[in-house]
């Protein structure tokens, strides 16, 4: 890279003179990024737990409720059922995107380093969700669409993809398996990159099977990867939104209903912005909980490669 | 380990091809007969896509599984863009609603580059304040820095709405861009562990020559770390570019929709009984091909970025 040969070891002579006479240059170049964490970040965080315990329609003043909407959200059947059709989608979505994206990592390092094809399966990721949900939603019309005119053709029955209360989460989670698998094999990829080539070799000379040297090599090595991978598709999958908002909009009967489209239902379609603020906190708890369990593992395993 | 010890030469020579490639000629076909159908199955719903948007709405019904467009014509196209006259939307069985693609082109372009360039900027002076800046409390701002790129956008939204909205910048590009244009929490820690790498000496050098600090950032820092810029300002630019909530809740007029929203209004907007798919694919093709450029010019770049971002 451009900076490498630029690249030198800190001189810590002058620090510790220096120290005090940087502070003001430091505020004034962090100035404008101070005001927008405090004014779009910090303030809207404080604003939003504040929120949570009110009851606030947008025309008059939000007013003070105490835990009456945490107390709705735990007897209110949509809110349950929207956090089941969430697992079900995050679950859905990690399990076959992580399992395709390793298998198709490993086949593009064992066959080639062509820039081209991981450029062209790197693709869909940086297409918008919405023209991805459009492009499947079509392609699964039940009428028109594509597959289903091939089932049709065939003498299959049509199947309602997005129609059907039974197929439309499932759809939906492998639609974005689609959009993300490029980036996630990416990652891996990167990965299997950063593994020295002579344990293989070793591996190799001692006679191990492919299967063997993917299981007692290739994983224990990739794990802090994954981990990483996880954290961030996991905490990302959870927030699943442009693909419903364009396609089924929670429905057929709430199948689709996730918690980040019930959270927006809530807030513009219903006005119930105490309401919505709470169901915001309650994600945001999740999806903490969520990062700090995968970061324990994460940090559990970095050392793999080092020892 | 023993094993991870042999001679730095060989291990050099082992790096220049694919770990397996393979004696194994079954195997050769195996493999890429699965990566020629990854391909494939990538790129078939982009010719879906244009194939569906070069069709005839209506006769295109009568021929579903056509792998070519049907009665070709570049009617969706101009017909999402405004330019089709609405006997001849009428015509070709596309709908006719006050969709005006041509106008979100534009709107999205001027958000995006104005979110990008505000962002970079200004995010690049913070890294520069945390990497090569020395001052009390340096780390520990940094860190709540980094809180904020564990917050989810979720969490945010519904109040940056109503501030929004109190500053009156509903429906206005502004109103879009405000929130994301002081810093991101991710550009500033990307671009702090290149300044990090600046070597100190030409900062020094600069110092002593009683360079303020704005123009050693300006004239030393940045340039160095330009590819860098370049690279978050492509990523950044794209992602804004695909956003859809935001400027969803933000900009309902049609001054300020953006193509994602408009995209959105499109679909839901299309009756029930005879839906414009060519008038919709038409659209996506329009909102897509921006980024199809992108990635042609820059894809290299972007591959690299993103692989770099896992491997700490």
């Amino acid at each position: 890279m451009a900076t490498m040969p630029l690249t030198g070891t800190p001189r810590r002579k002058a620090k510790v003179s220096r120290k005090r006479g940087q502070l003001v240059p430091a505020l004034l170049f962090l100035l404008p990024a101070l005001l927008g964490f405090i004014a779009f970040f910090a303030w809207p965080a404080v604003r939003g737990i504040y929120l949570s315990f009110t009851d606030y329609n947008l025309l008059s003043d939000p007013e003070w409720v105490g835990l009456e909407n945490y107390q709705s959200i735990g007897s209110d059947p949509v809110f349950w059922r929207s956090m089941v059709v969430t697992l079900q989608y995050v679950l859905i979505n990690i399990v076959v995107q992580t399992i395709a994206a390793l298998g198709l990592a490993v086949l593009l390092h064992r066959f080639t380093k062509s820039m081209v094809i991981r450029g062209v399966v790197m693709l869909p990721y940086l297409i918008a969700n919405v023209i991805v949900a459009l492009v499947w939603y079509w392609l699964a019309d039940y009428n028109l669409g594509l597959i289903n005119s091939a089932l049709d053709a065939i003498g299959l029955d049509r199947i309602g993809f997005f129609g059907d209360q039974q197929y439309a989460m499932t759809t939906i989670a492998l639609v974005n398996v689609w959009r993300h698998l490029g980036y996630t094999t990416l990652l891996i990829f990167a990965g299997l990159q950063a593994i020295p080539g002579d344990v293989y070799e070793a591996a190799a000379v001692d006679g191990a099977g492919e299967w063997r040297v993917f299981r007692s090599i290739t994983m224990p090595l990739l794990r802090p990867v994954l981990a990483f991978v996880l954290v961030v598709t996991v905490v990302g999958s959870f927030q699943i939104f442009d693909t419903i908002a364009v396609t089924t909009q929670g429905g057929p009967v709430d199948a689709t209903n996730a918690i980040t489209y019930y959270i927006y239902d809530r807030a513009f379609t219903r006005f119930d912005f105490g309401y919505a603020s709470a169901l915001s906190v309650i994600l945001m708890i999740i999806l903490a909980v969520i990062a700090l369990v995968q970061m324990r593992v994460l940090r559990a395993n970095q050392s793999d490669l080092e020892r | 380990m023993a094993t991870m010890t042999p001679a730095p030469s060989r291990r050099a020579g082992r790096k220049q091809r694919p770990v397996g490639h393979h004696r194994n000629p079954i195997a050769r076909v195996l493999g890429w007969t699965a990566i020629g159908l990854v391909v494939a199955g990538t790129l078939f719903p982009f010719y879906w896509m244009l194939r569906t948007a070069l069709s005839n709405n209506r006769s295109m019904f009568s021929e579903p599984l056509s792998l070519l467009p049907v009665d070709t014509t570049l009617g969706p196209i101009q017909r999402v863009l405004g330019l089709q006259s609405t006997a001849d939307a009428l015509a070709e069985g596309g709908s006719v609603g006050d969709i005006n693609f041509a106008q979100y082109l534009i709107n999205s372009v001027i958000v995006c580059t104005l979110i990008t360039v505000f962002q970079v900027l200004l995010s690049a002076m913070a890294a520069y304040a945390f990497a090569i800046l020395e001052w009390r409390g340096r780390e520990v701002v940094f860190g709540i820095f980094l809180v904020a790129l564990l917050v989810p956008g979720m969490f945010t939204l519904l109040p940056n709405f109503l501030l929004v909205r109190d500053l009156g910048l509903l429906n206005s590009y502004l109103g879009i861009a405000l929130p994301a244009m002081f810093f991101s929490p991710f550009v500033v820690f990307f671009l702090r562990q290149f300044f990090l790498g600046v070597n100190r000496s030409f900062i020094e050098a600069a110092v002593i020559d009683g360079a303020g600090q704005w123009r050693i950032f300006s004239r030393i820092a940045l340039p160095i770390v330009m590819p860098q810029i370049i690279t978050i300002g492509i990523l950044q630019f794209i992602f804004y570019w695909n956003d859809y909530l935001w400027p969803l809740l933000i900009g309902q007029t049609e001054e300020s929709t953006l193509l994602t929203v408009g995209l959105g209004i499109f679909r839901s907007q299309t009756p029930q009984g005879s839906p414009d798919w060519a008038g919709l694919m038409a659209g996506s093709l329009i909102a897509a091909i921006p980024i199809f450029i992108l990635v042609l010019i820059f894809g290299r770049r972007i591959v690299g970025s993103i692989q770099s971002s896992g491997v700490k």
